[in-house]
């Protein structure tokens, strides 16, 4: 079905049923109970989660396959947003045009920088893509202040033209006059979950992104790109030219940042430069290296890990702290609360940090590798048990 | 028939000339060796032929056309595959995909976007290189990843790549460099059973004269940047100014 093998078509379902399910797996603790701030199963952040998972698969198609290590994707993002806006500004408040225009623009803007940067390699092509990254970073904040409305960033406004939205329109982005603000909330018990109009249309988004990239991932271009990482020398005496594969795979790449950048856009209808930092670039470096870079899964996993951290783990301040620790004697807590303090709150990078270096040092292959030896050892055992069990007297 | 002129060609790097005034013709069908000692611009030759270097004087004709200025992914696509001293295959794909790659190559181009097509439904490429893969021994290890092949193993694949793309002239860079003598002679037998069962002219770069006089027909001796003498296998063997230069001293040390 859909063109996949069996062992694909289950991963895009289990994806699609987490995803669709998300507002429900993300809300395990009742609200109100103590374990309720662990819940991430609010729109805001759900909407992120997916956003940033569609531009980690669009990155590892370009890092994970061909091996070029863009440090520069946040422009894309940038470029994509402020492509969502002006259309929200100019044409009409539906998410469609904005989102088409996006992606069109962003793979434009990737295939100049592109056509540049790939002419290096190894680090001169990431130091190149930095270079053209900050450089659009800083004509958004300065130079192009008609366009972007610099510091400020770019918003909506009540005398935008909007030609195609009548009087009556809606007043905020929308699908077909569904807002992408517009949630029910579903009380069950204690529990409560919220599905919201944007969430959804960034999942079915995360679906499509994911399913073309599986289709990439198994077609002869796929194969074509894990070549030139593995020795562009062959690939050019087989008769190969380089410079088109990786340029097409930058600019697939440029282009789901493009649709990311569109979507961040369509959630809350601004734009400001400091999503094109390089701080916004790195963030997606580690999304896939921590995920597991080349691997159809680990982008997604990768960017929901660390957008959970950025989110929850900073909430956790020092009274919550306290109050954890309360059932202990007044030493002793303070003792575990200064211990934990650093790494919670405002120094959950440092976390995230370790847990990089960790990930990187013992699982070169991200998550989805540490996953797979989970996977084998249980394997392992349930398989040297059952000769044991034949072969050892009954108890 | 000439597949291959060189003429006149002369290449310098600052003070050294390593080519100088080269001329070389490559009969079709036939095995030409070109040897000579360390630094006779050997290699230098091969990459001008290649396109990875272009030669600052003279010119290389390939089947009536010029190779000169040409990328090497072009000159594949005319016709010559080349075979590297150490072996360059794809070490992180596996043998069964490297086998691929070239079809691919043969089949669509120098670049063909077809990222929404399966790699399962080419029939046709999964064709060849499984036939390509039996034919030269590499079937059972067709899900192997291809660096963890031997030495000899990791050879063959990669003359099974240039093979499988029907080249018109295939050039081998020292192809038992760093061999055992048993893997030695297996890539004798290969070679010549390739000469036998194919329609193809082969160019061999080689040190190893027990390599060069079991396979060639023509012998160029290359000293200094310029041909000393070319001539058949008997003929070098005896050739004073061949022994001079070259196999002389390599007796001598044997």
């Amino acid at each position: 079905m859909l063109a996949l093998t069996k062992k694909d078509l289950s991963l895009l379902l289990v994806v699609a049923v987490i995803t669709l399910a998300a507002p429900i797996i993300l809300n395990p603790f009742p609200s109100g109970s103590g374990m309720s701030q662990f819940n991430a199963g609010y729109p805001d952040l759900m909407q992120r989660f997916v956003i940033y998972g569609i531009f980690a698969i669009g990155f590892n198609i370009l890092f994970g396959l061909t091996g070029y290590l863009s440090f520069g994707h946040a422009a894309f993002l940038g470029v994509g947003s402020y492509s969502a806006v002006w259309m929200f500004k100019l044409l009409s408040l539906n998410v469609i045009p904005a989102i088409m225009l996006s992606v069109v623009v962003a793979g434009l803007f990737s295939v100049l920088i592109g056509y540049v940067s790939l002419r290096r390699s190894g680090i001169y092509f990431s130091i190149l893509t930095l270079a053209f990254a900050q450089m659009s970073f800083n004509l958004a904040y300065s130079v192009l202040t008609p366009l972007t409305n610099g510091e400020t960033g770019l918003q909506l406004s009540l005398n935008d033209p909007r030609i195609l939205d009548g009087a009556s329109a809606a007043t905020y982005p929308n699908l077909f006059g569904a807002q992408m603000n517009d949630s029910t909330t579903i009380a069950l018990g204690n529990w409560s979950f919220t599905f919201s109009v944007g969430y959804y249309l960034c999942a079915i988004l995360l679906l499509l992104a994911f399913y073309i990239s599986i289709r990439i991932f198994r077609s002869p271009f796929g194969m074509m790109l894990r070549a030139v990482k593995s020795n562009q020398q062959r690939m050019n005496y087989t008769g190969l030219n380089t410079r088109p594969y990786t340029l097409a795979a930058f600019v697939i790449s440029g282009m789901y940042a493009g649709l990311a950048g569109g979507l961040l856009a369509s959630m809350d209808p601004l734009a400001g430069a400091d999503r094109m930092q390089w701080t916004a670039s790195g963030e997606v470096v580690l999304m896939t290296i921590l995920g597991g870079a080349g691997t159809l899964l680990g982008p997604v996993l990768g960017a929901g890990f660390i957008k959970y951290f950025e989110n929850i783990f900073s909430k956790i301040n020092e009274g919550v702290l306290q109050a954890w620790f309360a059932f202990m004697p007044d030493g002793l807590q303070d003792f575990f609360v200064a211990i934990i303090y650093p790494f919670v709150g405002k120094g959950w990078h440092l976390t995230l940090g370790l847990m990089f270096m960790l990930v990187v040092i013992f699982l070169p292959g991200g998550l989805v590798e540490g996953g797979q030896r989970i996977g084998r050892m249980f394997r392992r055992k349930s398989r040297s048990e059952t000769p044991d069990g034949k072969t050892t007297p009954a108890e | 028939m000439a597949i291959l002129e060189v003429k006149n060609v002369g290449k310098r790097f600052g003070g050294l000339q390593a080519l100088n005034d080269v001329n070389l013709s490559i009969v079709e069908n036939s095995v030409h060796a070109i040897i000579g000692p360390n630094g006779a611009g050997k290699s230098t030759l091969l990459n001008c032929l290649v396109g990875k270097l272009i030669p600052d004087t003279g010119s290389v004709m390939f089947d009536g056309q010029s190779v000169l200025g040409r990328k090497p992914y072009e000159i594949n696509q005319m016709g010559i595959s080349r075979v590297f001293q150490t072996p360059e295959i794809f070490g992180d794909l596996s043998v069964q995909e490297n086998m691929m790659i070239p079809c691919f190559a043969k089949r669509d181009g120098s670049f063909e976007l077809n990222a929404l097509t399966r790699v399962t439904s080419q029939r046709d490429i999964l064709d060849k290189a499984e036939e390509m893969m039996v034919e030269m021994k590499l079937a059972d290890k067709r899900h192997m990843p291809a660096a963890s092949m031997s030495r000899g193993d990791k050879r063959r694949l990669e003359i099974a790549m240039c093979l499988s793309q029907d080249p018109r002239l295939l050039l081998l860079d020292e192809p038992t460099a760093g061999m055992a003598r048993a893997d030695t002679n297996n890539t004798i037998d290969l070679l010549k059973q390739i000469k036998e069962e194919r329609n193809i002219t082969i160019a061999i770069i080689e040190h190893d004269m027990h390599v060069v006089f079991s396979l060639a027909e023509r012998i160029t001796v290359l000293a200094q940047g310029t041909p000393l003498v070319e001539d058949t296998p008997d003929k070098i063997k005896g050739h004073p100014k061949v022994r001079e230069a070259y196999l002389g001293e390599s007796q001598d040390a044997a």
